[in-house]
């Protein structure tokens, strides 16, 4: 291989070469050059092999900087952290909860002083500023626990992120700094009743006076809304319908106890019953202008980048929940019996575990490296989308699967299964739904490629 | 007042312990692995006196293989000030006795000038329950064993004088959670690495492991009509002189 440079094109090796390290040789390759003589291409070259050497290298684990799928000695404590507190106060609790409804406050509070809610907010701001894949951890145990709970903490998280990383100093520190100091909650207020996907549809308005804008409309499906010490909400700022939407629309931090903002009843849902879904309303509230987020105008392009950031986590409650599908269908059909024999025994049975099982790693790997995309500073939506997509899917197939591993008790509410089955639901809805993401991934592929020839 | 507390790295306790095929010893690989319990309330115990101000200062040590680590850095998390690793390969460890235990806690107290020690009063994988009355003797200081409460200038049952041996009860306390920013902020805490040669201590096994087994697997129970049965079943069996 060393001799014959060009034997180290072998295309099964350049589909795993970043563009940067092969694009240059194959376009200047002359078939009469002998590229082998020249110092350039030798040194091009060497570099080629020694990393199709790593790519393929199953013995010299030292040689391999390219993908690593161990967790970080942080990411293994946060996850043996975060796995206690919930084997010891939340899946105690987590039935009681789906069927008394009650917002999880106690629990919530506990979750505030281990740091489990500040963990996104930066350092400078006194959170704990972790990489993505912390991030994805921590959801993804606590949705093992009990996704509803898990729910009201990730909904947390989704109002901070747009904060975090589009608003201005002044802003962070009034709302940010308050949730490190106080077990608080906040609600992303984006979706209404005649808007959920199409989000550009939305028609609650803002006007400037003066040095506020004076807020009018409503908006439906607030997780938290209840609870919420702030909103963040998104209104549109420029009545003629041809702005188009990355100019129309203007994103806000309200305060909770603004006059004019009304929250509506609890709404009762099909599954993650303790976290809180609301309408809000608001008539003539008035908003500071100091509480912009972003640029005024630019609230729609605001509202979207929070995806990037937090489709992974979503993804990420998913796979807790289809790993916990797992582990109750699994135990169950080793203590059950049927014809005799355990029922994990019987082929039928055996499969609907293995199936589960397949899903579940796959949602998790994708998980993570959607939040690896993220770390690493590349624009994320693509590989969160796909993660989130495949792990609501996942999540949905094992919960239906987990009821029917229990047979009869998977019916009953004394057996875990069905809360499972009716918490999974909603994954595939939430934070854009799987048609969205479908879009998403597609528009980014076919944008790829016009782009590139190529995907 | 200076507090070590002795961290061992265990099997966790809610995992179900397997043997090993060859019977030379229980499977630890790739199995969850945790602090052992009554160490965690020793070390909450000192933990709790630091905040009232009755300790100076709180050191985590463990003598262990190159993952004793994991559970030096949750007892700083926890709030140690200090921890110390005594280094062994996981060859060695796994042949530790609480003698070569007690030995190394004896250097290190005495290299660093401890006014007492606290440990669990056993650790879960061999539940020796050894190493704190073995250092007291080694050291000549006075013990409190199992204790489930300690105060300061209390009228308890037992009264022991500064320096001391201490071994936690599980009724001592409760051990806190780490939080995330202590987990943070323990990575800047001091973790100071000591090869075992370095102290001169041996550590050549006392004991040979011959074999390990399963515990016998309980036989099933039967129901008997009523107190004649019971006791004809008893006498039957020979527990009752008939």
């Amino acid at each position: 291989m060393i001799a014959d440079g060009r034997h180290t094109h072998n295309p099964s090796c350049c589909v795993f070469l970043p563009p940067i390290y092969f694009l240059p040789v194959v376009t200047l390759i002359d078939p009469v050059f002998d590229c082998t003589k020249n110092a350039y291409f030798q040194k091009m070259l060497s570099r080629n092999l020694s990393k199709c050497t790593r790519m393929f290298s199953t013995t010299n684990k030292a040689m391999s900087t390219g993908i690593d799928f161990n967790l970080t000695a942080d990411q293994t404590e946060f996850r043996a952290n975060v796995r206690k507190f919930v084997a010891d106060e939340v899946i105690p609790v987590a039935a009681e909860y789906d069927r008394t409804m009650e917002y999880p406050w106690p629990i919530i509070k506990k979750a505030h002083a281990q740091g489990y809610l500040i963990a996104d907010i930066p350092e400078a701001y006194g959170g704990l500023g972790v990489d993505m894949v912390s991030n994805c951890i921590i959801s993804e145990e606590m949705a093992y626990g009990c996704s509803g709970i898990a729910t009201a903490i990730m909904a947390n998280d989704l109002a901070l992120t747009p904060l975090i990383l589009c608003a201005n100093d002044d802003i962070k520190k009034r709302f940010l700094g308050r949730m490190v100091e106080n077990p608080f909650v906040a609600s992303y207020a984006v979706t209404e009743p005649g808007a959920g996907s199409d989000v550009a549809g939305i028609k609650t308005k803002c006007e400037k006076k003066g040095d506020e804008y004076i807020l009018n409309g409503s908006k439906m499906w607030i997780t938290n809304a209840g609870h919420a010490n702030w909103f963040f909400v998104l209104a549109r700022s420029d009545p003629n319908p041809k702005t188009p939407a990355g100019k129309a629309f203007t994103a806000f931090v309200v305060e909770g106890d603004s006059p004019g903002l009304t929250r509506g009843r609890k709404e009762i849902n099909m599954g993650q019953r303790c976290s809180d879904t609301r309408g809000v309303t608001f008539e003539d509230v008035r908003v500071p202008a100091a509480n912009v987020v972003g640029a005024p105008g630019e609230g729609f392009k605001v509202a979207m980048k929070t995806f990037d950031k937090t489709r992974p986590t979503v993804a990420a409650l998913a796979t807790g929940v289809t790993y916990r599908c797992l582990d109750v269908a699994t135990q169950y059909s080793l203590e059950r019996k049927a014809f005799g024999t355990q029922i994990a025994n019987h082929q039928g049975v055996s499969f609907l575990l293995a199936e589960m099982a397949i899903n579940a790693e796959l949602a998790r790997l994708m998980t993570y490296k959607s939040g690896a995309e993220v770390d690493a500073g590349r624009p994320g939506s693509y590989y969160a989308s796909i993660a989130k997509l495949f792990a609501s899917d996942a999540v949905n197939q094992a919960a239906t699967n987990a009821v029917q591993v229990f047979g009869g008790a998977g019916f009953n509410t004394e057996y875990p299964a069905e809360k499972l089955m009716r918490d999974a639901k909603i994954f595939q809805i939430y934070e854009g739904t799987s048609q969205i993401q479908r879009m998403v991934i597609a528009r980014q592929l076919l944008a790829r490629v016009a782009q590139n020839g190529g995907y | 007042m200076k507090i070590l507390v002795g961290v061992k790295r265990v099997v966790d306790y809610a995992v179900k312990i397997r043997v090993k095929p060859d019977r030379s010893g229980v499977v630890t690989e790739g199995v969850q692995h945790s602090m052992n319990p009554f160490d965690e309330i020793a070390l909450e115990e000192a933990v709790k006196l630091k905040e009232k101000k009755l300790a100076t200062e709180v050191v985590a040590f463990s003598l262990g293989g190159p993952k004793s680590q994991e559970v030096l850095r949750t007892a700083l998390a926890k709030g140690a000030d200090k921890a110390i690793h005594v280094q062994v390969s996981d060859e060695e460890a796994s042949k530790l006795e609480s003698f070569h235990v007690a030995k190394t806690l004896k250097k290190i107290v005495e290299s660093e000038k401890f006014d007492a020690v606290f440990l669990g009063k056993q650790a879960i994988d061999d539940d020796s329950s050894q190493t704190a009355p073995i250092l007291a003797g080694l050291l000549d200081w006075p013990q409190a064993l199992y204790a489930s409460k300690v105060e300061e200038g209390g009228d308890g049952h037992m009264k022991v004088k500064i320096p001391f041996v201490l071994s936690a009860d599980l009724r001592l306390n409760e051990p806190r959670y780490a939080t995330l920013p202590n987990i943070m902020k323990a990575k800047k805490k001091p973790l100071k690495a000591i090869p075992i040669k370095d102290l001169g201590v041996d550590i050549k096994p006392q004991t040979e492991t011959i074999e390990v087994t399963e515990p016998p697997v309980r036989q099933a129970g039967g129901f008997v009509e009523d107190v004649a049965g019971l006791v004809a079943k008893l006498k039957e069996k020979g527990f009752v002189k008939a």
